[in-house]
């Protein structure tokens, strides 16, 4: 899950991580307000999306006086702000962050998230802050500090020392640098975070070190144990097709292509869109009903992919196993007199009760096309959608 | 022959009493599995159907002599359920559960090591060696006895897709294992090939992949370097979009690392068999074998 910097922010502040003042704005007048709070100009406006390269988009800039605070925060608010993540499409700006701006000496680079191959913790820092990290690490590789920490034991001083040494730091740098970033471990791990990136972390001329921006993704599966996170999605940032399959508990992610599909199991749906590719044309979607779908899930899964109005055919894959094929069928047939069906269906089934459950679709009086196996499923949606 | 378990493995489940913990286990016992003793804590003296149910893994390890576990607890109680299994020594951990938090896993990874227990998954189908014994979810009719092909798998339904096609080419299966989609797991591709290489009923691997991480191309660096046996491959995920988590949590392309495409070249280029059509799967497994 994706928060925004400013909700970031909040979190930074309760583990005593240095932060520049500022609240968010919903209005100019907000804006405006906030300014007058910060003790003086210049004053950053930041437009407030879970997309970054807001700077490069014209969604980051720099205030001198209340009044400009009210002219930029009004052209941010509203404005369709694009980005290199948010796709060609853009994205609506219904938020700034106002915060104080700063005496800057240098800009770094630092984050922490969790390793797979290892299994440890990594902090990540570089002296080329400010910069697309993911530029750097292929390009400069040896500008990129890694500190690895054992989950079991944690952080220690010297993962500090090592990572503030490799930064170049000062002494009085360091002593500013040392609890920030072990406040930042702790509340990496206390929140399950997937990924807490600081771009740009700076030095400012006073010799301390502060956050000038933060974005925290956290782990989906650890949710269930942080209630307080959850009051802090934007469903406004997410595809309205999505937040509702979320609401099935459905793993659904809409794509650009007009073919349709439904498939138990993640590694099986990725497979199928692969196929749909292959056989000339492109996905409309992801989705994984699941191993232990019930009839209601199929259902619900069907209708959504069916809302879709890019969707000009729809292909269901299901590999019975503990989703038996009857389920299967069941949900198809009730979503389909509920909503009716409006576009070509391919249904492939096998494993678990599929004579049974190719029974029901055969009763249904519903016009489906039954395909005996993947390369005769594929081959009939291409001819569908050519 | 097989690898990991065959059909001496004595099994215990964890979480027995629950929905799916009896299913899955009424399923294996009908297989063939020795399913020898069950845990859940509170409920131990009972029985599950003929099975004895224990407080703790260790009573059910002394008591029933169980060698293998197989992990039904849900998510926010799992870690302790697999770390419970290691303490007690138990040789081959089968971990079910989908859904565990990364840094839950992060910890169970550094507490194994050095301990003896061999952990399959978490949220992967488990493993099975045909005609002697399922340890998992998946359905045991699709698979063929007899080898002489080994399967392992970072996906459920997409494996058992792969285990059909097989069959019905008439190829049978010596140990089908499912390592899991999480991006923090126990045994990995190479933990597997290198046993399928020294299996000597195992005659080919089918290798099944996905977006996200680095195992696959560290497989593929393995196979070209320590294998002699011919190995398939396939991989999921070509129209995957980048950022975005497909289902399994460990399936996501990020910073540009963990692509298909990545993983089809380094596949190609140790050798590997790689499968563009999953359509054709069976096709080219009959070509190869």
């Amino acid at each position: 899950m994706k928060i925004h910097e400013y909700q970031a922010k909040e979190l930074f502040k309760k583990y005593n991580i240095p932060i520049p003042q500022g609240a968010v704005a919903f209005t100019p007048e907000d804006a405006v307000k906030t300014a007058a709070t910060l003790g003086g100009f210049p004053v950053v406006v930041k437009a407030q999306i879970h997309a970054g390269g807001r700077g490069k988009g014209g969604g980051v800039k720099l205030a001198k006086s209340a009044d400009e605070v009210r002219s930029l925060a009004g052209q941010i608010i509203g404005m369709n702000l694009v980005t290199h993540q948010t796709g060609p499409e853009g994205k609506e700006v219904k938020k700034v962050l106002v915060e104080q701006g700063l005496n800057i000496a240098k800009e770094l680079y630092l984050s922490i998230i969790p390793d797979r191959a290892t299994a440890k913790i990594v902090i990540m820092a570089s002296e080329a802050g400010g910069m697309d990290i993911e530029e750097v690490a292929a390009k400069t590789p040896e500008k990129i500090i890694k500190v690895y920490i054992n989950p079991l034991l944690g952080i220690e001083g010297y993962h500090c020392r090592e990572a503030a040494f490799g930064l170049n730091m000062s002494p009085a740098v360091m002593k500013s640098f040392t609890p920030m970033l072990m406040n930042l471990y702790k509340l990496f791990v206390a929140y399950d975070c997937s990924l807490l990136e600081i771009n740009p972390l700076v030095i400012t001329k006073e010799e301390t070190v502060v956050a000038l921006d933060a974005k925290i993704n956290f782990d989906d599966n650890a949710l269930f144990r942080h209630k307080d996170i959850l009051a802090y999605r934007d469903l406004d940032e997410e595809d309205p097709l999505e937040v509702e399959a979320s609401k099935f508990n459905l793993n659904y992610i809409n794509l650009d292509g007009n073919v349709g599909n439904m498939v138990n199991g993640a590694g099986l749906a990725m497979a199928t869109m692969d196929i749909i590719k292959l056989a000339g044309a492109e996905p409309a979607n992801f989705l994984d009903v699941g191993g232990g779908a019930s009839t209601e899930m199929v259902e619900n899964g069907f209708r959504i992919i069916l809302k879709d109005k890019k969707v000009k055919g729809v292909l269901i894959n299901i590999f019975g196993g503990i989703l038996r094929c009857d389920i299967l069928a069941q949900g198809v047939v009730e979503a389909a007199k509920k909503t009716g069906i409006n576009v070509p269906v391919v249904v492939r089934m096998e494993g678990t009760n599929v004579e049974k459950g190719r029974q029901i679709l055969a009763d249904s009086g519903l016009n489906l096309t039954t395909a005996v196996d993947l390369k005769d499923a594929a081959q009939k949606v291409a001819g569908i959608v050519k | 022959m097989s690898i990991f378990v065959d059909k001496n493995t004595r099994l215990l489940v964890q979480g027995i009493t629950g929905k799916e913990g009896q299913f899955h286990t009424r399923q294996c016992v009908e297989y063939g599995t020795q399913v020898v003793a069950g845990v859940t804590p509170g409920k131990g003296g009972q029985k599950m159907d003929d099975i004895p149910v224990f407080n703790t893994v260790k009573d059910a390890v002394k008591k029933a002599g169980a060698n293998c576990s197989m992990i039904f607890v849900p998510p926010p109680f799992a870690a302790d359920a697999i770390m419970e299994s290691a303490d007690a020594e138990v040789d081959v951990i089968v971990a079910i559960t989908e859904g565990i938090p990364v840094l839950d896993m992060m910890r169970v990874k550094n507490y194994l090591s050095g301990k003896k227990s061999r952990l399959i998954g978490p949220n992967c189908p488990g493993i099975i060696t045909p005609g002697a014994c399922k340890i998992g979810i998946m359905p045991g009719p699709i698979h063929k006895p007899g080898g002489p092909i080994g399967v392992v798998s970072r996906s459920g339904t997409l494996t058992y897709e792969v285990v059909h096609q097989l069959t019905m080419q008439g190829i049978g299966q010596t140990t089908c294992i499912g390592i899991g989609g999480d991006p923090v797991n126990g045994t990995n591709f190479i933990d597997c090939l290198s046993a399928f290489q020294n299996d000597p009923e195992t005659k080919g691997i089918v290798m099944v992949g996905e977006i996200g991480g680095t195992a696959e191309e560290e497989a593929a660096d393995f196979i070209k370097k320590r294998m002699n046996k011919p190995v398939v491959g396939f991989i999921a995920g070509l129209t995957a979009p980048p950022g975005r988590r497909m289902g399994h949590a460990g399936a996501i392309i990020s910073g540009g690392s963990g692509t298909a495409k990545g993983k089809i070249a380094a596949m190609k280029a140790s050798g590997i068999h790689v499968c563009e059509d999953l359509g054709r799967l069976g096709e080219l497994c009959a070509k190869v074998f």
